[in-house]
């Protein structure tokens, strides 16, 4: 049997984000020049939510976007993915600052792919990246700017977030593989 | 797990969505000021083309490169195919310099089939003689889903050249997998002799055959395949066969109009429909595109995952 350990829920997920909208608004001397771009998945509805979040406390709205990488992944010659989303971007990105969102990061190697995703979109004045999750492992020199929560987890060990906008509930799991057989 | 794309007919029907789902998705892309994705650097894909064709070469072509593959285009007229070689051959030459994907159309109905059989790369049917041309049908139900929401529980009329038609074929199998009905609409000389084995509903005139349909669909006579004694004239051909805005009265009010191309204007299709808003004939080009960059990709991809 596989074992599921709850390590976040409904409430700590809306503090770690309340605090991750104030931490974008306080490096970035607020909301002006900002853009939301959650990738595809989970990235997506978190990118919204940041959205609101910062309208509730600066009273401006940040455009956002979604993003899919797909096309850019490194091992699609070993794993071509099928489901695969359309990335809408309602701005021109050249010269905004970009803030790119993902529910986890790990290898670094999605966050490499959305990179040169975006940089094929325009040339943005800078990237910075938020994630709810960190859970180590990195294989590239790849870092996030704001972190809801770190978690340290072995590399067997799967992490799942639920949103409540795709999977009815939000919440954050660390599964364990099962048991030597 | 698609592996060639040879005929509607023998394609899953989830994996026609999976297609048709891709395209959606990949259609962005075509908006770009910046037209590439890296996805197929160091693929080669090859276009064999036995026959004319400017629409769908070149849209297999420009799928191909905003994937970022390289492609090289052979016409069998400037080939060694007028040397004598064989097709069998030629496409056995091609596989040994490595290329990764076999993009053909041939007159000869299974050429695209025998081919994939005799090659371990995937091999993409453009249109092999009268039998298939599964990348046309499969633009088609992008185009026609994109503006019914859905194909399911929709009437789809094939009017035309039937017999000739491999665009007829293809939409027919691919349409009936995804739960649409379709109806051949033509005169009987230019029904195929099989016609009633076929799951499709069979009308011999024009005003009855679209009555209350929500997709049209003109075929070109295709009059380069054409015997002898098919058809009275072009002119009472048109006059009996031709759509046009009055024949489209009598369809459902928000019918759309295809035509795969080449059009033969004021034959199988009058000007007052080619180009009313009721035409969806350029759409149909753009998502050509698409469905393409969605084959290639499916096709090239390692071991499906996710």
């Amino acid at each position: 049997m596989p074992t599921e350990v709850k390590v976040m829920d409904a409430h700590e997920m809306r503090r770690a984000l309340t605090r991750i909208a104030h931490e974008i608004l306080e490096r970035n001397k607020g909301a002006e020049n900002l853009v939301l771009v959650g990738i595809l998945r989970r990235g997506a509805p978190l990118a919204h939510r940041l959205s609101r979040l910062i309208e509730q406390i600066e009273g401006t709205a940040v455009p956002v976007g979604e993003l899919d990488i797909t096309l850019y992944r490194d091992d699609y010659r070993t794993h071509a993915v099928s489901d695969i989303g359309a990335t809408h971007i309602p701005v021109d990105i050249t010269d905004k600052k970009v803030v790119l969102v993902d529910e986890v990061i790990y290898t670094g190697r999605t966050v490499r792919a959305a990179i040169t995703a975006l940089m094929d979109l325009g040339r943005p004045a800078c990237v910075q990246l938020a994630v709810l999750i960190d859970r180590g492992h990195r294989e590239l020199p790849i870092r996030p700017d704001y972190v809801g929560k770190n978690l340290p987890t072995a590399r067997q060990e799967f992490v799942e977030v639920r949103l409540e906008e795709l999977h009815g509930e939000d919440s954050v799991c660390i599964r364990k593989p099962d048991e030597e057989r | 797990m698609l592996t060639d794309l040879i005929t509607l007919r023998e394609t899953e029907p989830e994996d026609i969505r999976l297609l048709l789902d891709t395209a959606q998705s990949f259609k962005e892309i075509l908006e770009r000021p910046v037209k590439k994705v890296p996805t197929l650097r160091g693929r080669q894909v090859v276009t064999l083309f036995y026959e004319a064709s400017t629409r769908t070469r070149v849209s297999f072509e420009n799928a191909a490169k905003i994937m970022s593959a390289d492609t090289t285009s052979v016409a069998a007229a400037s080939s060694s195919v007028q040397k004598g070689e064989s097709l069998l051959d030629t496409a056995r030459n091609l596989r040994a310099m490595r290329i990764d994907c076999l993009v053909m159309r041939h007159p000869q109905s299974g050429a695209a089939h025998l081919v994939a059989q005799a090659l371990d790369i995937p091999v993409v049917n453009a249109g092999d003689g009268m039998h298939e041309h599964p990348t046309q049908a499969l633009l088609d139900m992008l185009t026609i889903r994109q503006h019914k929401g859905r194909l399911e529980g929709l009437t789809v009329a094939i009017v035309g050249d039937i017999t000739h038609s491999r665009v007829a074929r293809s939409n027919l199998w691919g349409l009936t997998k995804m739960g649409a009905k379709v109806r051949f609409v033509a005169p009987a000389t230019l029904l195929p002799r099989d016609v009633h084995r076929l799951p499709v509903e069979v009308y011999t005139d024009l005003r009855k055959g679209i009555e209350g349909a929500d997709v049209v669909m003109a075929l070109r006579l295709q009059q380069e395949r054409m015997e002898r004694g098919l058809l009275p004239s072009l002119r009472e051909y048109s006059q009996r066969w031709g759509v046009n805005a009055k024949a489209l009265e009598v369809t459902k009010p928000d019918c759309i109009v295809m035509h795969p191309g080449p059009m033969n204007r004021g034959v199988e299709i009058a000007d007052d429909v080619a180009d009313s808003g009721r035409s969806v004939i350029l759409e149909q080009v753009t998502n050509g595109v698409a469905i393409r960059m969605a084959v290639l990709y499916h096709l090239l991809g390692g071991e499906a995952s996710a």
